[in-house]
């Protein structure tokens, strides 16, 4: 039923420093997997355009290579992502997009992801705290930082990874994350999981009106449980040190 | 939301076992169980929601209006605004129902039919005709619900959304095969025996403003057709709802519980509540 609805689908992926060797299968398995026989417009922001390998696309489907600042700290380009595609959106997806997709690069598309994932306001289900208590989950709990979140509060934890929804909504969650990350750098704090914790935070108060389950963001080095049947979008076996420095 | 404690949902649990919560299309299927009041009702408040519930009471069913008014107090909506739009052809028999803060009826005097199946199916006609004209500036959700009948456990803001349609009670365990769709194809609301999700009840159907005006209007228009090539649906306007919810998939089906009848059905384990009900009523006399 989404299809005649003529809709263009935008991804936005950050791939600075040495992640550029991600873009590749990420691309490549999107143009496999990734709402196949819809319009899609991948965003890449890059510090190397010249880095970007030229990957075949699908018809229908573009990609815009996105200059941005590379940072030597790792924290500070993750940091950032939201309000860079907050003015994205403010700038030339409002237009060229109806639904917008917040991932990481460091992974690859599994299998079919598809309009069952579309929704107003998107979160994804981290893979690592599906079947765990609320008390247990690596919220923010320094109650100076703007991302705090008492024990008692919170329905899931949701993985920064994967994120989206109606390009309007996305404007205002991003522009929300990023007052708040704004607010704890000015009192000289960072929250535990960057803006991670800082999405958790926004979607308590601003709950997902459609949540992705882990099938949507997996971590590979998991055995899989029974309770997945199907894994469609998952980590890139990585040397995170490596990559980091 | 802010500092808002309940309970933590668990991703391994499902909240009811023994019913289906989710349709094919990833629309909700209302149930107790499935939903948390506190949540929704601040998501909606938030939105200083307005609710319309529409109601006709033509000829003698006048006399259910106090009933469903007052059951209504109590029952639907609590909290939020809600304006009552009572159709009637006899407006001076609209009984005075005291109406809680927040809370207005507005009497809408309309034509009667002499027959009883065409005051059921030009409900279509006159919503869609009131949606663009008043409903699409006074409320936000429309809920357009059969008068013979009473609330008897919440009916809040769980049920809103774009497009809803209710399970029938007498087929919610039937095979589509046995569903009691139009078949024969002459007919606009023609359903063949492999299609079909469920079987809606013509009594409680709603949406966004905008949702139902296209709905009404569509089955409207399918009548008009129908009775242009000399046939009526064998359930009427429930049958013309039920070709339209087809295609036009609903974002939110509600289950029995929003529609029962205690004398013919009893009280099945698997109803957690009961929340809106048929008043018994003699169809003899009250269809002349």
């Amino acid at each position: 039923m989404y299809q005649p609805l003529n809709l263009t689908i935008g991804v936005t992926v950050f791939a600075v420093g040495k992640y550029t060797c991600f873009i590749r299968p990420f691309l490549e398995s999107a143009e496999k997997f990734f709402m196949r026989g819809y319009q899609v417009h991948y965003y890449l922001f890059t510090h190397d355009p010249a880095a970007v390998p030229k990957v075949p696309l699908g018809p229908g489907r573009l990609l815009s290579i996105i200059p941005i600042q590379g940072h030597s700290q790792w924290e500070e380009i993750s940091m950032r992502r939201m309000e860079t595609i907050s003015k994205l959106i403010a700038k030339r997806a409002h237009q060229e997009v109806d639904y917008l997709f917040c991932l990481d690069v460091d992974m690859v598309f599994r299998n079919p992801w598809g309009p069952e994932t579309l929704g107003d306001l998107v979160a994804a289900i981290h893979p690592g705290y599906f079947a765990v208590s609320r008390q247990q989950f690596p919220y923010e709990r320094r109650q100076v930082s703007a991302a705090f979140v008492a024990y008692n509060e919170g329905d899931f934890y949701y993985g920064g990874a994967v994120f989206g929804g109606r390009v309007a909504r996305v404007y205002e969650f991003t522009r929300g994350c990023h007052t708040a990350i704004l607010a704890d750098k000015a009192n000289g704090i960072m929250a535990a999981w960057q803006e991670e914790s800082h999405l958790n935070r926004r979607f308590i108060w601003h709950k997902p009106s459609t949540v992705l389950s882990p099938e949507y963001l997996w971590d590979d080095r998991k055995p899989q449980p029974p309770s997945l049947k199907l894994i469609r979008f998952s980590t890139v076996d990585k040397d995170t040190s490596w990559l980091r420095s | 939301m802010e500092g808002m404690v309940y309970a933590q949902p668990k991703a391994l649990t499902p909240s009811r076992k023994d019913v289906l919560v989710l349709t094919p299309w990833l629309a909700p299927i209302i149930w107790e169980g499935t939903f948390n009041i506190d949540i929704l009702n601040e998501q909606f408040r938030l939105q200083n929601t307005t609710v319309g519930l529409t109601v006709f009471a033509i000829k003698k069913y006048v006399v259910f209006l106090k009933l469903f008014l007052e059951t209504a107090e109590q029952h639907f909506m609590v909290g939020h605004k809600v304006i009552y739009y009572v159709f009637t052809d006899r407006p001076a028999d609209v009984p005075q129902v005291p109406l809680g803060a927040g809370r207005k009826l507005v009497v809408l005097t309309v034509r009667n039919y002499t027959r009883w199946q065409d005051v059921s199916m030009h409900r279509m006609e006159m919503i869609s005709r009131f949606s663009e004209q008043r409903f699409l500036h006074e409320v936000d959700y429309l809920v357009c619900a059969d008068v013979d009948m009473k609330f008897s456990d919440h009916v809040g803001v769980e049920i809103l959304s774009a497009l809803f349609g209710t399970l029938h009670p007498g087929f919610y365990s039937s095979s589509r095969e046995a569903f009691t769709y139009e078949r024969r194809p002459k007919s606009q609301a023609y359903i063949p025996r492999d299609e079909g999700d469920f079987y809606y009840m013509g009594a409680f159907f709603g949406g966004s403003v905008v949702e139902v005006y296209r709905l009404t209007k569509a089955c409207h228009q399918a009548m008009v057709e129908d009775k242009a090539n000399g046939i009526e649906a064998v359930w009427h306007d429930e049958s013309h709802l039920n070709k339209y919810l087809l295609y036009h998939k609903p974002t939110k089906v509600l289950s029995p519980e929003y529609m029962w009848d205690q004398q013919l059905l009893g009280w099945p384990s698997i109803m957690k509540k009961l929340r809106y009900v048929a008043v018994p009523k003699n169809h003899q006399a009250i269809r002349n």
